[in-house]
């Protein structure tokens, strides 16, 4: 590697800075506490993996609890201990721990952390060039206390009570009281804290990427000719700043009523015998806070995914994409949307039937950006001249499910459909298969498209496309089933579904979902192997393997802190010049000069 | 058996990786002249996995339509509630329109994928964006989704607004605790008497405030007995931590919410003895049946008891999260003519009743202290210490 200077401002040519200067870069200040915007993404990269491990290992084995109940593993013993599950049987709290700990690990440390974190902390400087972030030391802090968030969440695994067992949308009284569940002792104090802080590390990183978006775009680039992944990025910014606070302050609030003795959440409680002194507060208001956040978290997750998605089927169709303007639009839309509907949530909460009628109206009317995304990606593949690399396979994989999930969201948005599939096994096949398995392969073709910019080399293609159908193939086969038991009636967060003979015609399906979930899993080593083994081993990238017209790739292999060597690059044109015609080439960077009488499209 | 069963599937998948990765391999053999040794999709990859695309359209299909045939039969059934078919016919409207989308924009999506797959020849066509095709595809949501709402709210505001001035409505209050239902019935009043958990103590569980003479014709039951045909307003209380009653058969669900009261209603209209000879019941239960003699026969080899045969039953279960026994919270609910009801619940007595003999019987050793308790408890709302600890004491003598 070549030396890494702090030159962020410098003009002069930096190189050969390495001849002139001496840093005093260590180990420590490059690869630990590094304030090179592009390091500081590899870290929330690294981060997500190791979560995204141990959160889906989670739901293997609880997914495993379900199709044989109560039955004895080996793996149980060791993964869980004699204490969680004694003679190798899942107890039925670490089986309501284990589904509470992967919710909250897959959308907030995964999803948010490991696919925002890392890519808008890459992407946001390059694409839109500028040298780094607006603040290199507040991403520093951000990304290390995400670390500490995560340290704390893996940590709370090892209470003895056991961790937060109330579901990850943590809604108090269980929340509250121990004595309503073990989890909700020091693990769900854990819980709290881990969140409190990653909180803090997200708005962080969230107002960085808001003024570096506005503020540092390089000469030339207009708000209306970046790409859309720093749109996607830009305004899950925005709604995080909004919508994480809320959170905190519920957090808070939960804080003080589990151990100050207030009663914002609680109410007339009796439990283990005993009157609880609690009065005046009402856990609907937790919901209400909740998903204040909740909701739009749904895409903070999403948004990236698609914009990341944008991106690569542009490229790999070798065509513009369809539409931007209507894309900028529909992200705003979804944006605007996502913070007037949490109430979806909680038609059948209690809350006034009125409020289920607005909520309804506004969550059906997300569906309208939602389908002009999904035909806009569909026109853009048309006549195109596509280039099935994986990270095109996962994207087109992602618009696949992204309609099969949203689809189902119809029946879930309209508060009277919802009365007899709420909280069942349709929801889980609804959430998972629109930001759960969307988001994930967003972030999976994320990373198979900018791997070489991150680590100067390829991965393995061949791997990728085995990693992608296999993938492809079980997600549909664990998710698509879960409808058909949803709406046999089977709710969600159940230990098991023997206690009522009604569902025993289930059990072959539940069977079969985790099978599918297994085989998955483990063809998820597939990527590993890849990722690590090509980061080390794998073939040496050019500086623009996949022909594509943004920033980034004009910038050299190599990784030097300040991302050009040079002068920044200047823009002249939007980044979907894919096969324009009157070019010799099929695409054209953004930093190529307009030629003579070359016409702008009204774009 | 399982564990061996899944180590085995966990070896033949090692030797498929291992043998895929051979695959690919030797498919690179020829193309590996152009395009050398990059890691970039070339016109070999791009036609195997153009193919691939096209294959797994299918693949949605085939696996849609085996799923509707083997799985169809296991969603819900008959309605037994008056807003049910309303309910059903919603959702079946709102299923053939999300079948018809998915199937199209799914061949769409995948069709391109195959037939655009990349070349060297091939140039892709510059088509940026085009207004009248955007604003079709924004128009045609638009109204589709504005007849789903309208019909949705429609139906919503009928099921979820409850008049409570109608007469011959039956009230039913529902209390939820960890980990089990009980139900109250208002009596011949009509009317429910209060109730708050500070009064809860011995039989009295769920906190019916006895000085209300309201409650003192309240019937307490663990089984639901509805009379078919009748409104029924429920009113649902928790004790401790959130619940939600849940009943797929007559397509209701309210959340349970400790400290506040909520509200859903319906009118039950097949029996519990009508349900049983539905078609769609009969044969699931003679399914259901038949899987649990296969799993009885396991385990009468393995030396333990066989499982009782089932026969259909209505049921509550709690559907929110509630803690470590969540799975197993159920209360049979039982549908009956209006006149085997009325018997039913005649034959129970009054809650008043079995909380004055309890009184007695705990007044014999303690005589003053124990019979002023329920009364104070009554007249003063709130003075939680004293209260809390009398409650206390008296639930763990009983």
């Amino acid at each position: 590697m070549s030396a890494a200077g702090h030159e962020i401002q410098g003009e002069h040519d930096h190189h050969d800075a390495h001849d002139h200067h001496h840093h005093k870069d260590t180990f420590i200040t490059k690869y630990i506490f590094s304030i090179d915007h592009k390091m500081i993404a590899k870290q929330y990269l690294l981060t997500g993996i190791i979560m995204g491990i141990i959160g889906i290992m989670m739901s293997i084995l609880f997914r495993m609890q379900l199709a044989w109940p109560e039955e004895s593993f080996t793996i149980f013993k060791v993964l869980l201990g004699e204490d969680f599950a004694p003679n190798g049987v899942m107890r039925n709290d670490i089986y309501l721990a284990l589904v509470t700990i992967h919710g909250t690990i897959m959308v907030f440390f995964v999803l948010t952390a490991g696919l925002s974190g890392t890519f808008s902390n890459l992407l946001i400087p390059l694409q839109i060039g500028a040298r780094d972030m607006a603040s290199g030391f507040m991403n520093m802090i951000s990304y290390w206390l995400f670390f500490l968030s995560s340290v704390i969440m893996i940590l709370s695994l090892f209470v003895e009570a056991g961790p937060a067992s109330a579901g990850w949308t943590i809604y108090p009284p269980l929340s509250a009281l121990p004595q309503a569940i073990g989890g909700s002792g020091a693990g769900m104090t854990l819980w709290l804290v881990s969140m409190a802080i990653f909180i803090a590390s997200s708005l962080m990183g969230s107002l960085n990427y808001v003024v570096t978006v506005i503020n540092l775009r390089t000469k030339g680039m207009s708000m209306t000719r970046l790409p859309l992944t720093i749109w996607a990025f830009f305004i899950t910014a925005v709604i995080g700043i909004l919508s994480f606070p809320v959170l905190l302050s519920a957090a808070l609030l939960l804080i003080f009523d589990r151990s100050f003795g207030t009663s914002f959440f609680l109410s007339d409680i009796f439990i283990a015998g005993e009157a609880l002194h609690y009065q005046g507060g009402s856990p609907v208001l937790f919901e209400h806070l909740f998903w204040f956040l909740g909701h739009p978290e749904v895409y903070i997750v999403l948004l990236p995914a698609l914009g990341i998605t944008s991106e690569i089927i542009a490229t790999n169709s070798r065509k513009p994409i369809f539409g931007y303007r209507a894309m900028i639009a529909s992200i705003l839309a979804i944006a605007f949307l996502s913070t007037i509907v949490w109430g979806h949530h909680m038609f059948i909460s209690g809350m006034n039937p009125f409020l289920g009628s607005v909520f309804t109206f506004t969550t059906l009317l997300i569906a309208i950006p939602s389908a002009v995304k999904a035909f806009n990606y569909i026109t853009t593949l048309w006549r195109g001249n596509l280039q099935l690399n994986p990270a095109m396979l996962f994207s087109i994989g992602l618009v696949s499910t992204f309609i099969t999930g949203g689809l189902t969201g119809i029946i879930l948005g309209d508060s009277t459909l919802d009365i007899n599939v709420h909280d069942t096994y349709f929801v889980v096949a609804h959430f998972h298969l629109v930001m759960g398995i969307s988001a994930l392969y967003g972030l999976f073709a994320g990373v198979y498209h900018w791997f070489p910019k991150m680590f100067g080399r390829m991965m393995n293609k061949n791997l990728g496309y085995i990693h992608f159908w296999v993938t492809a193939v079980c997600a549909y086969g664990v998710f698509f089933p879960m409808h058909f038991i949803g709406m046999a009636g089977l709710p969600r967060r159940y230990y098991t579904n023997t206690a009522f003979p009604l569902f025993d015609d289930l059990q072959d399906v539940n069977v079969i979902i985790t099978m599918f979930a297994i085989i998955g899993g483990i063809f998820q080593l597939v990527f590993l192997w890849n990722f690590f083994y090509s980061i080390f081993k794998g073939k040496r990238a050019v500086m623009n393997p996949w022909k594509s017209n943004t920033l980034e790739w004009t910038a050299p292999v190599e990784h030097i802190h300040g991302n050009w060597p040079g002068a920044i690059p200047e823009v002249y044109r939007w980044p979907y010049d894919y096969s324009k015609p009157g070019h010799d080439d099929d695409f054209v960077p953004q930093n190529i000069p307009m030629k003579e009488n070359e016409e702008e499209l009204h774009h | 058996m399982t564990s061996l069963l899944i180590i085995a599937v966990l070896v033949l998948l090692g030797i498929a990786i291992w043998q895929l990765t051979k695959i690919f391999h030797l498919t690179q053999v020829g193309s590996a002249t152009h395009n050398e040794n990059s890691e970039i999709a070339n016109d070999r990859d791009n036609n195997i996995n153009g193919y691939l695309m096209f294959a797994f359209v299918g693949f949605i299909y085939i696996f849609t339509i085996f799923s509707l045939i083997k799985w169809g039969h296991l969603v819900l059934g008959t309605p037994a509630s008056e807003h049910g078919p309303q309910y059903d016919n919603l959702m079946a409207i709102s299923m053939w329109l999300i079948f018809t989308v998915q199937t199209i924009t799914q061949f769409l999506l995948h069709y391109f994928a195959f037939k655009y797959r990349g070349n060297k020849e091939r140039v892709a066509f510059y088509y940026a964006d085009n207004d009248k095709l955007e604003f079709i595809w924004t128009i045609i949501p638009v109204i589709v989704l504005a007849g789903l709402i309208l019909y949705g709210l429609y139906a919503w505001t009928n099921i979820m607004f409850i008049d409570d001035e109608k007469e011959e409505a039956l009230y039913v209050e529902i209390y939820a605790k960890q980990f089990s239902w009980e139900a109250r019935y208002a009596g011949k009043d009509g009317v429910l008497g209060k109730a708050n958990i500070r009064y809860i103590e011995g039989v009295n569980t769920m906190g019916v405030d006895m000085s209300d003479p309201n409650a003192q014709d309240d019937i307490t039951a663990t089984e639901l007995h509805l009379p078919k045909g009748r409104k029924i307003i429920f009113k649902f209380r928790s004790q401790d931590v959130l619940h939600s009653a849940y009943f797929p058969h007559f397509r209701a669900q309210m959340n349970v919410v400790p400290g506040m009261v909520t509200q859903f209603g319906f009118t039950p209209t097949l029996t519990t003895a009508e349900m049983r000879e539905d078609p769609r019941i009969m044969d699931k239960v003679a399914n259901i049946n038949r899987i649990r003699s296969e799993k009885s026969a396991d385990l009468i080899a393995k030396g333990e008891s066989a499982l009782d045969p089932y026969s259909f039953d209505y049921l509550l279960l709690c559907n929110k999260i509630c803690g470590a026994s969540h799975y197993n919270m159920q209360m049979k609910v039982v549908v009956d003519e209006e006149d085997d009801f009325n018997e039913w619940l005649n034959g129970i007595k009054p809650l008043s009743a079995a909380v004055k003999e309890s009184q007695k019987e705990v007044a014999l050793p303690e005589i003053p202290v124990r019979t002023e308790v329920p009364n104070s408890t009554a007249d003063t709302i709130i003075t939680v210490p004293v209260d809390s600890t009398s409650v206390s004491q008296v639930i763990r003598r009983n």
